[in-house]
C-alpha cells in the first residue's frame, strides 16, 4: 500500500490542446479542492483562439490551482504537478515546474507528429530526455486507455477522446486521495440529456483512479488537509460570476431593475452570460449592436430610473468614452465595469494587465471626473462591483469598477454574504413636492452636491438634460464662463465628497509605521500578502495597504504613506497608480513594473523588497 | 376622404395639456426661415390629442440642428451625443415601456455618424418614434456635405462636387426590415401632421422622414417638391386602397407594367381608367421597396414623382413586449428571484 504524505499546499498545472478539456479537469479538481475544505486559488492561462491548431506551442491551454491547509492568497509561482497532455504543453509549461516536481504525461501525445508540431529536433523526444531525470515522470498512454475503457459503448474515436481528461482527473483523485462521488454526481447531472456521454465520462474517471491504484505510483500519495478557514459556509467562485451577483444584489437592494448593456469582449462577456439567466430579478440584460450602444443604451435607462449599467474590457471602454462623459454631464449614475486585459489596442484579449487605471480615471475629453473602484480577489468582486453601485446612484455619477482577466476567471472559496448582512443603497428621486414656486430646478443639489434623480412619469418635472454645458440649477444650455468655471467645480467637488462616504484606508499587514510600505491595488493582492507573509517568517516586517478607492481616494491616504520611509507600488502595468500618488502628493513612491500579461510571482515581489531594504 | 384624415383620435378623453403647454420657456435658436420651426410647430400641434400625459412623453435627441429639438419641447427631453440617440432611446424604452418616446435626428447623425444605431434599431422594433430631419446637408457645422446630399454637391468641404453615392434613407430602412416607414415635407402641414399621427399609432419602430429646407446651407434642396408650380407634378402622395394619382389636375397616374417596372401615363392620353393604375398597399413589402426606389432626380425629364405618405407598415413584435414577456416568462417558472439562494449555489460546504 503507498504511503499518504501530508502536504500543507500543493500547485497543480493542467496544460494540454485548448481542445483537451483542459479548462474544464482543472475546474474540476478546483471543486474537489473545495469540497474538501482546501482553501484555493485558480489562474486559467489560456491562448485567444478558441481551437489554435492543435499540438502546436500556440494552442497550448493552462489551468493552475494552488490548494492547500494553509490560507492560500495566489495561484502560486512554480507548480508542484505538471500534467501534459502533448509534448507542446510539455515544452511550454516545463519552466513553471520546481525541481523535483512531478509529471504526468499522456505518453499517446508524444508521438511524431506532436514532437514535430512542438518543434521538437527531429528524433528528439523529451521524455527520453536526461533533463527531465530531474523529476518525477509518470508517462502513460492515456488516449489509449481512455479508448479501451470505453470500446463496448459504440462511440466514435472522438467521443471516445473527448473523456481523456476524465483519466488525468482520477489519476489525481487517487494520488491526492480526492472521493470521487461529487465528481461522478456532477458529470451525471451536467449530461443528464446524455447519458451515454456520462458514462462515458464517469468510466474514464474510474479507470484512471484504477489506473493509479493499480501501478501503485511509486511516489506515495498525498493528503492536503482541510485548511483553517473562518467557519462559516463557503461556495467555490470565480471573478466575473462574483461580478453578476453584485450587481444582483444591487439591484435588489437598491430596489432598482438592473439593465446591463454589452457588447461581447473577452474577458468580460461571462457577465453578460450570467446576468442573461436572471429574469426572474426582473434582470434586463441587452447584448447591443457595439460598444456605444452599449453604454449609452445604459444611460438611456438609468435616465428612466434604472441601474444602468455595462461592461467591457480595454477596446470596447476606448470606444465608450464620449457617452461616459455624457453621462458626468447629465449627473446620472452609471456603472462601467472593465474587466482589464492587456492592451494597446487588441493587446492580448486573453491576458491579464492593470493597464486601464488611467484610463478610468483621466479618459475623457474636457474635466469630467468619476469615482473609480477596484477590486483585489474574485470574491471581492462582488463587494466592489456593489459599492461601485451604491456610489452611481447615491452620488448621481459614472463609476467604474475595475477587474482584469486573472480575477475574471479564477476561481476561490467564498464565505458569501446573506442578503441582510448587505449595506443600503439609498435612492433619492425628485418628486413632484421638488418643484420650487411652481419651478422644478433638475440641478438643484444637496449638501454633498448631488442633485436628486428625476425620472419621467413624475408629474411636473418635465425637464431637459444634456450634453452642452448647463446653466447651474436650472439645467438650461448656457456658455456663460462664471457658469462654467463653476460646473467643472461643482462636478469635481462632488466626486471629491465622495472620500467622506469611504472607509479610510487601512493596512492590510505589518508595521504602522517604518521604512517600507507596499501600496498595491487590483488583483496583485494575493501575490504581495504571500509575499509579505513569508518575509515576515524570514524576520523582515513589511507594511502593506491595498486601496479599494482609486478615484477619490480615501482621505487618510497621504498621512498613511508619509509614516514610511519609502513606497513601493507593484502593478501589472508601466506605472499608473504610482503616477497618482506621486503627483499628488510628491512622494517619491518607486514603482515596480511587470508587463508580461501575467500576474507577479511571490519571488518578484519579495525581491524588490529586500532590494529597496537593501539600498535604503 | 383620405385614409390619413380618418384616423381615428387615440383617446377620446379631452386632452391633458395643450400646445401651448410643450412650449418651453427657451428661446427657440434655429436660423430665421429653418424648415425645424414647421415641424416642431406640427409635433407640438398634434401630442396633444394623442391622449398622453405630458409628463409620459421623451424626446431624444443626437447633435445637429435638429437635435436642439429636446431643448423646445416641454416634456421630458435627453439632448445626448452624436448619432446615438437611437441606442439611449432604446434603452429607455426597453426599461419604461409606457413611455412615449421620440427620438429626433436629422441626416448626418442617424445615417452617418449614428447608421449603426438607426439600422439596428429598425431591427429589433422598440416601439418609438423617429423622426429623421433630412436637410441633405451638415447645418451645423456650416455646410458640408451629408449622406443624403446628391453626387456632385458643392459644399465647403466638396468645392469640386461631392464624389460619394448618398443614401436614400427609406430604402436602407426597409433593408433593416423597417415596420413602418413614412415620408413628409416640413411646408406641407397638413401632411406632416398626419404623418406624425401615422407614427405614433403605429405599434413598432416607426420611421418618419422629414423633408426639411435648410435655407442657409442648402436652401430648395426640396423646391421642386414644394413649389407650387412643380409640386403637383413631382410629388405623389401615398393613400393605402387608392391608385397612385399625380398632376395639377390629379389625371397622371403610376402603373405597373407587365414587367413590374412603374411607368408614368396619362390617364386622357393613354386611355387608362384609375383602376388601372398602382393601388397603393402599405402591407406589400415589394411594392414599398419600388415605391421607395421612387428616387429619380426630379428635374430630369421623365422622373418618377417623389412619392410622400406611408410607404409601409406591418406589425410585427416589439422589443422591449418581448423583453418583458420573458421577464414574466422567468418569474412565473422560476418564481421571483431569491438573493441568498442564487448566492448560495448549488454547492456549498461548511466550515466549522
Amino acid at each position: 500500500m503507498s504511503n499518504i504524505q501530508t502536504k500543507t499546499n500543493v500547485v497543480i498545472r493542467f496544460a494540454g490542446d485548448s481542445g483537451d478539456g483542459i479548462q474544464l479537469t482543472g475546474s474540476q479538481f478546483t471543486t474537489a479542492a473545495a469540497l474538501s475544505g482546501n482553501d484555493l486559488a485558480t489562474f486559467p492561462d489560456f491562448p485567444a483562439e478558441i481551437r489554435a491548431p492543435a499540438g502546436t506551442l500556440a494552442g497550448v491551454s493552462g489551468f493552475q490551482l494552488h490548494f492547500g491547509s494553509t490560507e492560500i492568497y495566489s495561484p502560486g509561482d512554480l507548480c508542484d504537478v505538471l500534467v501534459v497532455m502533448n509534448a507542446a504543453a510539455l515544452k511550454a509549461n516545463l519552466k513553471q515546474l520546481k525541481p523535483g516536481g512531478i509529471i504526468i504525461a499522456n505518453l499517446d501525445g508524444f508521438d511524431e507528429k506532436n514532437l514535430r508540431l512542438a518543434k521538437y529536433a527531429e528524433g528528439e523526444n523529451p521524455l527520453n530526455d536526461k533533463r527531465l531525470e530531474d523529476y518525477l515522470l509518470h508517462s502513460m498512454p492515456i488516449t489509449k486507455l481512455t479508448r479501451t475503457a470505453l470500446k463496448d459503448l459504440g462511440l466514435s474515436p472522438r467521443e471516445m477522446d473527448r473523456s481523456k481528461n476524465m483519466f488525468v482527473l482520477g489519476f489525481l483523485y487517487y494520488m491526492y486521495n480526492r472521493p470521487l462521488e461529487a465528481t461522478i454526481e456532477d458529470l451525471q447531472k451536467k449530461f443528464a440529456k446524455k447519458p451515454g456521454i456520462a458514462e462515458a465520462n464517469v468510466r474514464v474517471l474510474k479507470a484512471g483512479y484504477s489506473f493509479a491504484d493499480t501501478t501503485e505510483i511509486q511516489h506515495g500519495r498525498f493528503e492536503v488537509k482541510a485548511a483553517t478557514m473562518k467557519p462559516g459556509t463557503y461556495r467555490s467562485i470565480m471573478g466575473n460570476q462574483a461580478t453578476a451577483y453584485g450587481l444582483v444584489a444591487a439591484s435588489v437592494k437598491s430596489k432598482l431593475p438592473l439593465f446591463f448593456a454589452t457588447y461581447p469582449i473577452t474577458p468580460a462577456s461571462e457577465i453578460l452570460h450570467e446576468l442573461s439567466r436572471y429574469k426572474n430579478f426582473g434582470v434586463i440584460t441587452s447584448q447591443a449592436e457595439d460598444e456605444i450602444a452599449a453604454v449609452t443604451s445604459a444611460i438611456g435607462a438609468s435616465f428612466g430610473g434604472s441601474l444602468g449599467v455595462t461592461a467591457s474590457a480595454g477596446p470596447g471602454i476606448a470606444l465608450k468614452t464620449e457617452a461616459i462623459a455624457l453621462a458626468v454631464m447629465y449627473e446620472l449614475p452609471l456603472v462601467i465595469c472593465n474587466v482589464q486585459r492587456a492592451g494597446p489596442s487588441t493587446g492580448m484579449p486573453t491576458k491579464m494587465e492593470q493597464g486601464d487605471l488611467l484610463q478610468a480615471i483621466y479618459g475623457r475629453n474636457g474635466e469630467a471626473p468619476v469615482a473609480v473602484v477596484a477590486a483585489s480577489t474574485p470574491t471581492d468582486c462582488f463587494e466592489v462591483v456593489f459599492e461601485a453601485c451604491r456610489l452611481a446612484v447615491e452620488f448621481m455619477t459614472p463609476v467604474f469598477f475595475l477587474s482584469d482577466g486573472y480575477l475574471a476567471n479564477g476561481a476561490e472559496p467564498w464565505r458569501f454574504p446573506k442578503e441582510a448582512d448587505l449595506g443600503e443603497i439609498n435612492v433619492r428621486f425628485a418628486t413632484p413636492d421638488d418643484k420650487q414656486n411652481g419651478t422644478f430646478l433638475p440641478y438643484a443639489r444637496d449638501e454633498r452636491l448631488v442633485r436628486k434623480w428625476a425620472v419621467p412619469g413624475t408629474p411636473g418635472l418635465e425637464h431637459r438634460i444634456g450634453g452642452l454645458e448647463k446653466e447651474d440649477l436650472t439645467g438650461n444650455i448656457s456658455s456663460d464662463p462664471d457658469n462654467h468655471e463653476k460646473m467643472v467645480r461643482l462636478r469635481q467637488q462632488k466626486i471629491d465628497n465622495i472620500a467622506k462616504s469611504v472607509p479610510a484606508q487601512s493596512l492590510d499587514s505589518g508595521p504602522e509605521s517604518g521604512d517600507l510600505l507596499v501600496l498595491s491595488w487590483g488583483s496583485t493582492y494575493g501575490v504581495i500578502k504571500t509575499a509579505l507573509k513569508q518575509l515576515r517568517s524570514e524576520g523582515v516586517d513589511v507594511a502593506h495597504a491595498h486601496m479599494r478607492y482609486l478615484n477619490p481616494f480615501p482621505a487618510n491616504i497621504e498621512e498613511l504613506l508619509r509614516r514610511y520611509r519609502e513606497v513601493v507600488v507593484p502593478e501589472n502595468n508601466a506605472g499608473q497608480l504610482v503616477r497618482l500618488i506621486r503627483d499628488k502628493f510628491l512622494i517619491p513612491a518607486i514603482p515596480h513594473n511587470k508587463i508580461k500579461g501575467q500576474p507577479f510571482t511571490v519571488g518578484e515581489i519579495k525581491n524588490k523588497v529586500w532590494e529597496i531594504l537593501k539600498e535604503s | 376622404m383620405s385614409q390619413t384624415d380618418t384616423l381615428p383620435r387615440q383617446d377620446d378623453l379631452p386632452p391633458s395639456f395643450t400646445s401651448q403647454d410643450l412650449v418651453t420657456d427657451q428661446d427657440v435658436r434655429w436660423c430665421p426661415g429653418c424648415g425645424d420651426y414647421s415641424i416642431l410647430k406640427q409635433v407640438q400641434k398634434v401630442l396633444p390629442e394623442f391622449g398622453l400625459k405630458k409628463e409620459e412623453i421623451v424626446f431624444v435627441s443626437g447633435i445637429g440642428c435638429s437635435s436642439r429639438f429636446p431643448y423646445y419641447m416641454n416634456t421630458y427631453g435627453m439632448h445626448s451625443i452624436h448619432g446615438r440617440a437611437a441606442a439611449i432611446a432604446t434603452g429607455l424604452k426597453i426599461t419604461r415601456p409606457e413611455l412615449s418616446v421620440w427620438v429626433i435626428s436629422g441626416d448626418g447623425d442617424s445615417l452617418s455618424i449614428g447608421g449603426n444605431h438607426t439600422i439596428h434599431l429598425l431591427r429589433k422594433n422598440p416601439d418609438l418614434n423617429l423622426l429623421i430631419f433630412n436637410n441633405q446637408i451638415y447645418g451645423l457645422t456650416k455646410g458640408q456635405f451629408s449622406p443624403t446630399s446628391p453626387q456632385g454637391k458643392v459644399t465647403k468641404s466638396s468645392p469640386m462636387g461631392s464624389v460619394e453615392h448618398p443614401f436614400n434613407p427609406l430604402a436602407l430602412a426597409l433593408g433593416a426590415d423597417a415596420s413602418f416607414i413614412a415620408r413628409s415635407i416640413d411646408r406641407d402641414p397638413a401632411h406632416l401632421q398626419a404623418m406624425i399621427r401615422r407614427s405614433h399609432a403605429h405599434k413598432g419602430t416607426s420611421l418618419l422622414e422629414v423633408y426639411q429646407n435648410c435655407n442657409v446651407f442648402n436652401d430648395g434642396a426640396f423646391f421642386t417638391f414644394t413649389d407650387r408650380a412643380t409640386k403637383s407634378d413631382s410629388v405623389v402622395v401615398l393613400e393605402h386602397g387608392q391608385p397612385l394619382l399625380f398632376g395639377a389636375e390629379r389625371r397622371k397616374g403610376i402603373r405597373m407594367d407587365g414587367g413590374g417596372t412603374p411607368k408614368i401615363v396619362d390617364l386622357d392620353a393613354d386611355g387608362y381608367a384609375e383602376s388601372d393604375l398602382w393601388i397603393h398597399d402599405e402591407k406589400d413589402l415589394f411594392k414599398a421597396s419600388l415605391l421607395a426606389r421612387f428616387f429619380d432626380n426630379p428635374t430630369e425629364p421623365g422622373a418618377l414623382p417623389r412619392p410622400i405618405g406611408v410607404f409601409y407598415a406591418v406589425e410585427r413584435p416589439c422589443l422591449e413586449a418581448m423583453v418583458h414577456r420573458q421577464l414574466t416568462y422567468a418569474r412565473e417558472k422560476f418564481g421571483e428571484g431569491n438573493l441568498d439562494k442564487l448566492i448560495e449555489g448549488d454547492s456549498t460546504w461548511v466550515i466549522r
